[in-house]
This record gives structure tokens, sequence and C-alpha cells, in this order.
């Protein structure tokens, strides 16, 4: 369920489709993902999951699989 | 009223010109947001509010410098109001020291209440702003900050800072229809100029152009400006606040 959540997220942040949203998607690989629309990302991750990124962790959310592995740190599972 | 339901947080909101907004936003309509370092320095400015609107103001109480209380802070923000319409950058420090007498300890101390707390108030409200495509954010930079002061060249230097910063957020946010001011107040009624008596006085006065010092409801009226839709469409500027002040 969060894995489909955040995979929403980020094709609607990214503007992308959500078949693009894979394990390896990473940022700085599409032109889409660029710094703009990674601040777009946390805000959107924050208002969905209710919570607040440290910004340690907004500068290392480096892709889809590394922002679930920093979102279990939240309290948010991911099956 | 102009800031109807609007949620302000105001930082330093116990005296001086962070009460003169408190209570002139309140006069308004906002929901505000008060922050002072200790909940009993709140009490006059919460007392002041309350014989202007019915809307008890939501206090946090936390050091600037204390970088995750910020944080924590914009999550109860988050979690009581669900959005964040105005942010004042309002706390700072004022420690005079001629150049030869700046210490490490006062460069830092200035530096991170008067810049590092600016700079992670606005990333984090930014990130609930961003969401809802609107707001405003006002920094308080001062005369110090445009044309420097002798004896504060720290200072001087931190409200510098807040000027830089300040015009790099707004490009950053306004596409996000978040717009980025800085206000810039000149010699104005408060604490931080207590210290200035007799010859003193009169020779800061003399160089004012209106001869009078400003009041902290003249600096609050250019806030209200700055969050409300009367300056819709006035991002990355420094609104001067001081008189004709020459320094």
């Amino acid at each position: 369920m969060n894995q489909q959540k955040l995979k929403s997220i980020f094709a609607e942040a990214l503007g992308i489709e959500e078949s693009q949203v894979t394990d390896t998607l990473a940022y700085n690989t599409i032109p889409e993902w660029d710094s703009v629309a990674h601040m777009a990302l946390v805000a959107e991750i924050d208002d969905q999951f209710d919570i607040m990124l440290d910004t340690d962790d907004v500068l290392d959310l480096s892709s889809f699989a590394k922002a679930k592995e920093i979102l279990q740190k939240y309290d948010i599972r991911f099956e | 009223m102009l800031l109807k339901n609007k949620v302000v947080f105001i930082t330093g909101a116990s005296r001086g010109i962070g009460q003169a907004a408190a209570l002139l936003f309140a006069e308004h309509g906002a929901r505000l947001i008060l922050h002072a370092r200790y909940a009993a320095s709140l009490t006059e400015t919460i007392e002041k509010v309350a014989k202007v609107s019915s809307i008890s103001p939501y206090v946090l109480t936390y050091d600037v410098k204390d970088f995750p209380s910020i944080k924590n802070s914009f999550k109860a923000i988050k979690k009581e109001f669900g959005r964040l319409d105005v942010l004042i950058n309002n706390a700072g420090v004022m420690n005079e020291s001629l150049l030869g007498l700046v210490s490490d300890e006062l460069i830092g101390q200035t530096m991170e209440t008067n810049v590092h707390s600016v700079l992670y108030h606005m990333q984090y409200a930014s990130r609930i702003m961003m969401k809802q495509k609107e707001g405003s954010i006002i920094n308080v930079s001062s005369i110090a900050g445009t044309n420097g002061i002798e004896g504060n060249s720290a200072y001087s230097a931190s409200k510098a800072a807040v000027i830089g910063a300040t015009k790099s957020v707004s490009k950053e946010l306004a596409p996000y229809h978040i717009r980025v001011n800085a206000v810039a107040p000149g010699f104005i009624n408060t604490d931080l100029i207590g210290h200035y008596k007799d010859e003193r006085l009169e020779k800061v006065i003399e160089s004012i152009k209106m001869k009078r010092i400003g009041e902290p409801k003249e600096v609050a009226n250019v806030f209200l400006f700055l969050a409300s839709d009367l300056s819709s469409y006035v991002t990355g500027q420094v609104i001067g606040v001081d008189g004709g002040m020459v320094v």
C-alpha cells in the first residue's frame, strides 16, 4: 500500500508515468528529477505521509529505493 | 481585515517589533503562532492580543539556535494548522563590538541566531507553503545590513546575509507563488536601543531626516503590507523603515 502511495507521489511530483517509477529511478538521471522537482517531491512526501523529513534525509533521498529506506525511519513500512 | 484566518508565525514575538506585529496581525484576523525563547516572556504579548482578538495564539518556545527544535516546531504547526500562510523571521540578537574586539563566540552566536535560523525557518516553512502554492516570508534585516553601522560589524554582516538569503530564496520560491521579502528597520524604539542615552541618542536622532525614533508599529505596518495580498506582486525586495536615516 505504501509502495503504491510512494510511487504515485513520485509520478505526481516529477510529472512522469508510474511505470517509470522503479527502485532504480535515481536523482538527476532523468530530466524531470532535477533539484527543483526534488523540492516538490519532498513537499509531497511530507504532506502525503504527514511527516517532515530531516534535511539530511532530503539530501540523501537519491533514488526511489533510497526513499523507501529513509521513510522506514519515520515508521512507514514497505512490504 | 487583511489577514482573516491566515496562519501567521512570528519569531521573537515577546517584545518590540515582534509584539507590535502580533497585535496588528491579531487585529486583522490572523491565527497567530507566537515564538519566544521562554514561555513566560510571551505573557505580555498574549494578554495584549487577547484584548483585540478572540483567537488564542499558539505558542512555541525554543532557542532559535537549537536547529532540531525548528524542525519540531514546523511539524507541530503542520499538525495543528495544516498550513502556514506567513512566516516572519523576527528573532535576532545585536551584540555591539568594535572590529578588534569581535570574538569567535560573538560571530558564532550572531550568525547562528540571525542567519542560520532564518535559513532553517525558511527551509521548513517553504516545505509547507510549496504544497499550498502560496505564502509570504518576511525576514527582518536592518539598516545595519544595508548600510553598515560602526561598532556592529558582526551584526551588520548577519543582517546583510539576511538580505542575500532573501533575494536568493525569493527567486527559488517565486514559481510556487511564495513571496520572500526583507524589511530593514532603522532606529526603532525597542529594547535593542535601550542603551542609547543622552548625547549618543541625540546624535542618532540628528542623523534621521524625520528627526524622531521610529515606533515598532510603524515596522509592523510594513509587515502587514508584505503579509497581505496588498503586496501580491512584490517579492525579493528590501523595504527600509527608517525615517530617512543616514548612517
